[in-house]
């Protein structure tokens, strides 16, 4: 499974015209690959993210996740397609302050209509897998801020996506817990086969991607390794 | 796409999950609010009590009459009905009593006076009827110079049977003492028509005078209750419209209930204003599930499952101690009626208003963009 963007166009009104966030952007993006999205700010990069994560609709072109043309769901199949099939890594971790760690990725089988103990192994695997088996039971404010961004990276994965959208996971992380994490992204995209986009200001991660594209005024204009 | 299915089942919705640890783990916040919630139930609890109980006072004897209906003397045109200005004659309550389908139309005597028995001294409420009519307790028991007593008008007077006391001119005896009934928030003497129209100011009641006429139609109905007026020169009314006769009752029963409303508004508009700024609050949270899959129903399930479990805790809790507060009190000479109206109606309106008040705040819910998780700090 794997995520399309087909001759994509995204505009937001400002003032009396609008404004073209995404021109014409298409990107394919197939299972177990990490793809990095770089660019500066303003290119279009979130724009790029919040489409793919079906949060917004663009004005042309398709959008396919997981062998879905996204155009025509509701707002609820689209919060369904997100439930099923796409994992989202925030720029910041967004954890729900009221949740331990292990709840944090339970909430994700509730939202699904599963009774949350049913999955608590499945959590406890996952976060295992980030390290963080033995904080279960913390919340957020007990977890520093690169324990806190692998929950966010766990979450992401609970339902087992089959597209994983990551939001400049290592902006608030020293280099070394960046590092940590850019691993661990790539390690989880070969084993999970999620098709997974990176948006990154921080190049000196782009080694450990598969392929890197650069987003420029709404355009795809390099990839790199495509 | 054939991993998209219908949705969650309907069970797994009405569960909570994120709002029952945010109660968990905000407990200053909801119980900061759930003990304003306990606070205005408590003061609701206590509040319908005393209506309930002060009514009772002004009422009861009036609302316990076996009668279906009470004929005043027709007030003046722009004046309503009132016990005080009302004066029925013999002709009437006899014209009454030859309408088609009216078993009983029996006179009946309202004057509030000072008794005295011995030392003390009550005001009371003298109801004369006929004997035996059955409209007074232990009716056959009275006569000339024989008086029924409310256990109040008893306990007051410190009288018992056969005990002698002195109504106004009147010098009468105990004849029995039997119920609690009290109008105008003084106890009730019964006597005959005959002695309570002796009763009247310096002596000069027409004897044939009476307050109202208590009236009975038959179990199938048929009393053309309009002709009857037109007929006799009187207005009937229902025991419930009677009531609004009494102008002490009008008054204090009004402002009481003014009082309940406000009480019940404001609860709604407090309960409302603390999940609108709780919503608020944690509408970056709302956006974040939303943009991981959570449909608008589940989130607003959660949340308004949340309300109404802190408003049904809170009002239970609230409600006992009203009832608490209410039993001890209403062994001494406070009024205070505790019945299932006044206990569990407060608390069912409560839940009732809170609910809509949380549901008209959290519907903002629905608004929250999912797009706001997206590079949002939190």
């Amino acid at each position: 499974m794997s995520l399309v963007l087909d001759a994509v166009t995204l505009t937001y009104p400002d003032g009396d015209g609008r404004l073209t966030a995404l021109d014409s952007v298409s990107l394919t993006v197939p299972a177990g690959t990490l793809t990095a999205v770089v660019g500066p700010s303003g290119s279009g990069k979130s724009s790029l993210l919040a489409v793919a994560a079906t949060l917004v609709t663009p004005d042309r072109g398709q959008v396919v996740v997981a062998g879905t043309d996204t155009g025509p769901l509701t707002p609820a199949a689209r919060a369904e397609l997100r439930r099923e099939h796409i994992g989202i890594v925030f720029q910041q971790p967004n954890l729900l302050p009221s949740l331990s760690a292990a709840e944090q990725l339970q909430v994700m089988a509730h939202l699904s209509g599963r009774a949350p103990k049913s999955v608590r192994g499945r959590a406890m695997d996952l976060l295992d897998a980030v390290g963080l088996a033995d904080q279960a039971h913390r919340r957020p404010h007990q977890l520093s801020g690169g324990q806190r961004q692998r929950v966010n990276i766990a979450r992401a994965l609970m339902n087992e996506p089959s597209v994983l959208l990551v939001d400049e996971p290592t902006s608030a992380l020293d280099h070394e817990r960046g590092a940590a994490v850019m691993d661990l992204l790539a390690g989880l995209t070969a084993e999970r086969g999620t098709a997974t986009v990176l948006v990154t200001h921080d190049m000196t991660h782009l080694a450990r991607t598969d392929r890197t594209v650069t987003v420029q005024d709404g355009r795809v204009t390099e990839a790199v390794g495509a | 796409m054939a991993r998209c299915p219908d949705g969650p089942p309907r069970t797994t919705l009405v569960s909570m999950f994120v709002a029952w640890r945010d109660l968990r783990f905000a407990k200053g916040r909801f119980t900061l609010m759930g003990t304003v919630i306990v606070l205005i139930t408590l003061l609701v609890g206590l509040l319908s009590g005393l209506t309930a109980g002060l009514a009772r006072e002004n009422v009861s004897a009036i609302t316990g009459l076996p009668a279906d209906r009470l004929a005043f003397a027709a007030p003046p045109s722009g004046q309503s009905v009132s016990f005080t200005n009302s004066t029925v004659t013999e002709d009437e309550w006899k014209r009454w009593a030859e309408r088609p389908g009216v078993t009983e139309a029996e006179p009946l005597g309202i004057r509030t006076l000072n008794a005295a028995a011995g030392d003390r001294t009550a005001a009371v409420s003298a109801f004369g009827t006929e004997p035996g009519t059955g409209l007074a307790p232990e009716s056959g028991r009275l006569g000339a110079g024989k008086a029924v007593l409310s256990e109040s008008a008893a306990e007051e007077l410190g009288v018992g049977v056969g005990d002698a006391l002195r109504l106004g001119p009147l010098e009468a005896t105990v004849a029995a003492v039997s119920g609690d009934a009290s109008y105008s928030h003084t106890p009730v003497v019964w006597t005959s028509l005959d002695d309570w129209q002796k009763l009247g100011h310096s002596g000069t009641t027409p004897q044939e005078q009476a307050t109202v006429i208590a009236l009975t139609g038959s179990d199938g109905g048929g009393v053309d209750w309009a002709a009857g007026d037109e007929a006799a020169g009187t207005e009937a009314r229902t025991i419930d419209d009677a009531l609004t006769a009494i102008g002490s009752y009008q008054a204090e029963n009004g402002s009481l209930q003014l009082m309940r409303g406000f009480l019940f508004a404001i609860s709604a508009l407090v309960i409302g204003a603390f999940f609108t700024v709780w919503t608020i609050q944690r509408s970056g949270d709302v956006a974040v599930l939303k943009a991981l899959g959570a449909s608008t129903p589940y989130l607003l399930k959660d949340a308004l499952g949340q309300a109404v479990l802190m408003l049904t805790a809170g009002t239970l809790l609230g409600t006992a101690l009203a009832v608490g507060i209410g039993a001890l009190v209403s062994g001494g000479n406070v009024p205070f009626v505790l019945e299932p109206l006044t206990v569990l109606g407060p608390a069912a309106v409560i839940i009732v208003l809170g609910v809509l008040g949380a549901a008209l705040s959290i519907r903002r819910i629905t608004a929250v963009d999912p797009l706001t998780a997206l590079g949002s700090a939190r």
